[in-house]
């Protein structure tokens, strides 16, 4: 049997991961990419704990939140490509529109 | 006709009104019509007045209206007309009347003639006020009033600044007195609840013996600044300064008599207080023969003649203080008749020798002035005592009434000082009119007689000093006068003493006359036999004669011991006043500049600080803020970060 | 034993992927990184008895989130990234060393309190991973999944709108001037002819993509 708290440590791991890839990374696309492995480790905790709690409805959300995180994708990609388009930048640190 | 009385004062009132207020413009050398037919006009009521009492009408009051009404204390403005009062009349407008006439001639060539009638009238006034008001109170206001108009015509020639300290003197030494008098109207009131005469006479019996001397006393000192005794005589002799009518009317005849007057109107009271009379009598013996002394030796004419006033008041005095006093209003009736006319005479020379007033630069007059001369010689004798002129009558009544009632020492004192005043009468006339002419020569050639708006009053009141004495005082004690005023004493306050036979009284009567004529004949020896014989005792008796014509330093004294602390403590109190008063008020300015400052500082920290601060700590506060407004989202999701890591810690601890 | 071991394979190529697609420079590499770490969590899910989640799963995850990415990056072909040290590098990792030590810390403190459910390993093996979704989903759960069908039209409007042809957003040249504070250069005046061109490409590319999504689903 494997623990859940196996589970959750690698969820938490993972998060941790997506996170640092966040605040790391230069480019936007990677954000981006960081992002779906912090949701990637949000899904692996609502099934671990669907398992162990005997309980269906942790699946049902991770359902939906793979539902959610191919609409942000195709959403935050396309905002990248407008982007790209006004400045011919992919560098967040030079996406400065907003500054003052 | 005694109804008419209240218009007595009214004349000399508007005369002086309308001296003062048109005198000026549009009277100016005709001022003494105006003042002349005033006092005239009371003379004239003043005689049918006089003229009804004398064949028996009773004594009246006549009210005028009511004064002052404060719950138990009423005044009225009202008039009490008796015997003493009517002679007091006489006297006053009499006099007052040939001083005015004379005062035409006298003060013709000076600028303020409209001026000097003007205060003579005002001074008729307040003089009728003071001896017809039937209260202590309208006594007072007279009182003042009268001191008011001696100082106004002392110093009339107020350019000489010698005329206006003189003023000033007369009126400050008259004020104590008058401290004294108005201490004695309120024990009155105290003790009678009322100050008119008619009120507090008939109820003297009231004051206990102690609280009678209290009054008295009170009283006797008012006399005593008023009439010039020792210790408040001393204004008297620089009160010379004045014109000489003045010195004539209210140094002589009228202000000065007021204070006999006061006391005489007060025998009741000072018949409870044994004590007083004593105190007066002796305090008139001194005055008597202190200002004789001084008078021996002065050299000015009128200096002479003010300490010859001095010293016959004291005379007054003494008759009262030893229960004569219809002796000292007969000596007083009398002494207004000579005293006036040697004032007036001596005016006289002094018109003639062009303002020359000291007599050693007189002399050998006698032809060139005669009518002068011949009045001023019956005043002369009248005053030394020698009958059968006025001043001899009234004078030895006075002795005569020392000696009976037993104050062998005050006749004694009055004896000699009536010796000095006969010597140093004679010794004036001597050296005004005898002898050797020493006059300045520039001034020789203008002496000349007096005009006769001067000498006619000269030649009345000569002939007053020559009859009025037998006329009314004869025989002595029992006189008409006597008989006319004896209504005024109070029961039991008649002369005392033991009536005298006629052999002692005929005895008295001749020792006067003998001393009188002792003093003419030892003038006549210093100034006319032997004139250097003056110069001589003058120098054998160096410390006496030197003490003497320093008038006993009395002056010097009262400058030292009390004129100069006085100026000294009111210039300490000057300079302490200027400091708390300063010291105040520049602490309350510094105070409030101070305290200004402070607000100010403390405004502007606050006030700044408060608005600074607000702004400043907005402003750092937004620029601090203003940094997470980075627009970059990366630095979002930091902030995001950050804040799961702080939740997560604060979860789990 | 099996599962565990299974577990720890599973863990490993998680993680190890996942630091990979983080760290490495090259994009396409980080992608594909990314792609063997949503096979295997897919693995994980059928550890999970979770078989249609897993299928889901791959059939999304890596078969279409992360070919649009793979399309985006051939569409950008980016340089390769290079790592400078920016302000929030030396903050990034110290707050992932943060949360990794908290991780450590909650793991042996947690406990969990919770009601299990009635959904059984055996029963749901019994009607079928996808039935007993299913059951639960078109039942309980309709509004959200109508919600979420809402949501996916949304996105594709969205999409179209954003990266679509460069004349659906009308720009007036007043409003470039006025956007911004004058400091970027941000509007290029293009000639209409290029835009055009511009516009036709791109339109193509976003149709193809939308086309792949609805498939997918």
């Amino acid at each position: 049997m494997v623990p859940l708290e196996w589970y959750l440590l690698l969820a938490f791991a993972l998060f941790v991961i997506g996170v640092t890839g966040v605040l790391i990374r230069r480019n936007i696309i990677m954000v981006l990419l960081s992002i779906e492995l912090i949701l990637n480790s949000a899904n692996i905790t609502f099934v671990a704990y669907s398992y162990y709690l005997q309980s269906i409805r942790g699946q049902v959300v991770v359902f939906f939140v793979l539902t959610m995180a191919a609409a942000e994708v195709a959403l935050g990609l396309a905002l990248v490509i407008a982007l790209y388009r006004v400045r011919a930048v992919l560098n967040v640190d030079e996406m400065n529109l907003m500054r003052w | 006709m005694i109804q008419l009385a209240w218009l007595i004062p009214i004349f000399p009132a508007l005369g002086a009104l309308v001296n003062g207020l048109f005198g000026r413009t549009h009277i100016k050398d005709r001022a003494h019509l105006v003042a002349i037919g005033a006092v005239a006009a009371s003379f004239l009521i003043s005689c049918l007045v006089f003229i009804s009492m004398a064949t028996g009408t009773p004594a009246t009051t006549i009210t005028l209206y009511e004064w002052i009404a404060v719950a138990n204390f009423k005044v009225n403005v009202a008039f009490l007309i008796d015997p003493l009062t009517a002679i007091m009349l006489m006297v006053v407008t009499g006099v007052g009347l040939l001083v005015h006439i004379y005062s035409s001639g006298y003060m013709h060539h000076d600028e303020g003639y409209w001026r000097f009638f003007t205060y003579l009238n005002l001074f008729m006034f307040s003089m009728l006020i003071l001896i017809l008001g039937d209260s202590y109170l309208l006594m007072f206001v007279g009182w003042e009033g009268v001191g008011l108009c001696s100082y106004l015509l002392i110093g009339f020639w107020y350019q000489k600044p010698s005329a206006t300290r003189a003023g000033n003197k007369a009126f400050i030494v008259n004020r104590i007195g008058d401290a004294g008098f108005l201490l004695g109207i309120f024990t009155i009131f105290m003790t009678f609840g009322s100050v008119r005469y008619l009120d507090v006479f008939p109820k003297a019996g009231l004051a206990t013996e102690s609280v009678a001397t209290a009054i008295t006393l009170f009283l006797f000192i008012g006399a005593m600044g008023k009439s010039a005794q020792v210790p408040l005589y001393v204004w008297l002799p620089d009160a010379m300064e004045g014109p000489t009518p003045v010195s004539a009317l209210i140094h002589a005849a009228t202000m000065v008599t007021a204070g006999i007057y006061m006391v005489v109107r007060s025998n009741a009271l000072f018949a409870l207080a044994p004590f007083s009379l004593e105190v007066v009598a002796v305090v008139g013996a001194i005055t008597a023969i202190f200002a004789a002394s001084i008078g021996l030796v002065q050299t000015d004419i009128k200096r002479v003649l003010a300490y010859s006033t001095v010293s016959q008041l004291g005379y007054m005095f003494l008759a009262c203080g030893v229960g004569a006093y219809l002796s000292g209003v007969f000596h007083l009736f009398t002494h207004a008749f000579f005293k006036g006319l040697l004032f007036l005479g001596s005016g006289s020379v002094i018109h003639a020798l062009s303002g020359e007033q000291d007599m050693r630069k007189m002399g050998g007059l006698y032809d060139k002035i005669p009518i002068t001369y011949k009045t001023f010689l019956i005043g002369t004798i009248a005053i030394a005592g020698i009958p059968p002129l006025a001043g001899f009558w009234s004078k030895d009544e006075i002795l005569t009434s020392a000696f009976a009632g037993g104050h062998y020492l005050l006749w004694g004192v009055a004896v000699v000082t009536a010796f000095m005043t006969s010597f140093y009468m004679f010794r004036l006339l001597f050296l005004t009119f005898h002898g050797q002419s020493r006059v300045d020569h520039e001034v020789e050639h203008h002496i000349h007689e007096s005009p006769s708006s001067m000498t006619v009053p000269l030649m009345i009141l000569a002939g007053f000093s020559l009859l009025v004495g037998m006329l009314v005082g004869f025989p002595p004690e029992s006189g008409w006068i006597h008989h006319f005023l004896s209504p005024i004493l109070a029961k039991g306050g008649h002369e005392e003493g033991h009536p005298l036979s006629l052999g002692l009284e005929l005895g008295l009567m001749a020792l006067s006359t003998l001393v009188a004529v002792s003093g003419w004949a030892l003038a006549r020896q210093f100034y006319i036999k032997e004139p250097q014989l003056p110069k001589m005792i003058a120098e054998r008796a160096h410390g006496v004669y030197t003490t003497l014509v320093n008038k006993y330093w009395v002056d010097e004294i009262y400058q030292a011991v009390i004129v100069r602390p006085l100026l000294w403590f009111s210039n300490f109190l000057w300079t302490f006043d200027q400091w708390v008063l300063d010291g105040l008020v520049n602490a309350s300015g510094w105070i409030t500049l101070l305290e200004s400052r402070i607000s100010e500082i403390f405004d502007i920290y606050i006030v700044d600080g408060t608005v600074n601060g607000v702004s400043a700590t907005l402003d750092v506060g937004a620029r601090g803020l203003r940094r997470l407004q980075t627009g970059a989202v990366q630095n979002y999701v930091l902030a995001m970060v950050t804040g799961i890591v702080v939740l997560a810690v604060v979860f789990m601890f | 034993m099996t599962a565990q071991l299974l577990f720890l394979y599973f863990a490993a190529m998680i993680l190890g992927g996942a630091v990979v697609a983080v760290a490495s420079p090259s994009l396409i590499h980080s992608a594909l990184a990314l792609l063997v770490t949503f096979i295997h969590v897919a693995g994980i899910y059928v550890l999970l008895n979770a078989e249609f989640i897993a299928a889901v799963q791959i059939i999304i995850y890596a078969g279409a989130i992360l070919v649009l990415y793979l399309f985006v990056l051939m569409l950008f072909n980016p340089k390769q990234e290079r790592f400078y040290l920016h302000r929030q590098l030396p903050v990034g990792i110290f707050l992932g060393a943060v949360l990794l030590g908290l991780m450590f810390l909650a793991a042996f403190k947690t406990k969990i309190i919770a009601q299990t459910g009635t959904f059984t390993v055996d029963s749901v093996r019994a009607a079928g991973h996808t039935q007993a979704i299913g059951k639960v989903l078109y039942t309980d759960f309709i509004f959200p999944f109508e919600i979420a069908s809402f949501i996916l039209l949304v996105a594709m409007f969205g999409a179209i709108l954003l990266a679509g042809r460069r004349g659906a957003p009308k720009k007036k040249p007043e409003r470039s001037e006025t956007a911004g504070n004058g400091k970027a250069a941000h509007v290029e005046a293009l000639s209409s002819r290029e835009t055009m061109k511009e516009d036709a490409s791109l339109a193509v590319q976003a149709r193809r993509i939308v086309n792949e999504e609805q498939k997918a689903l």
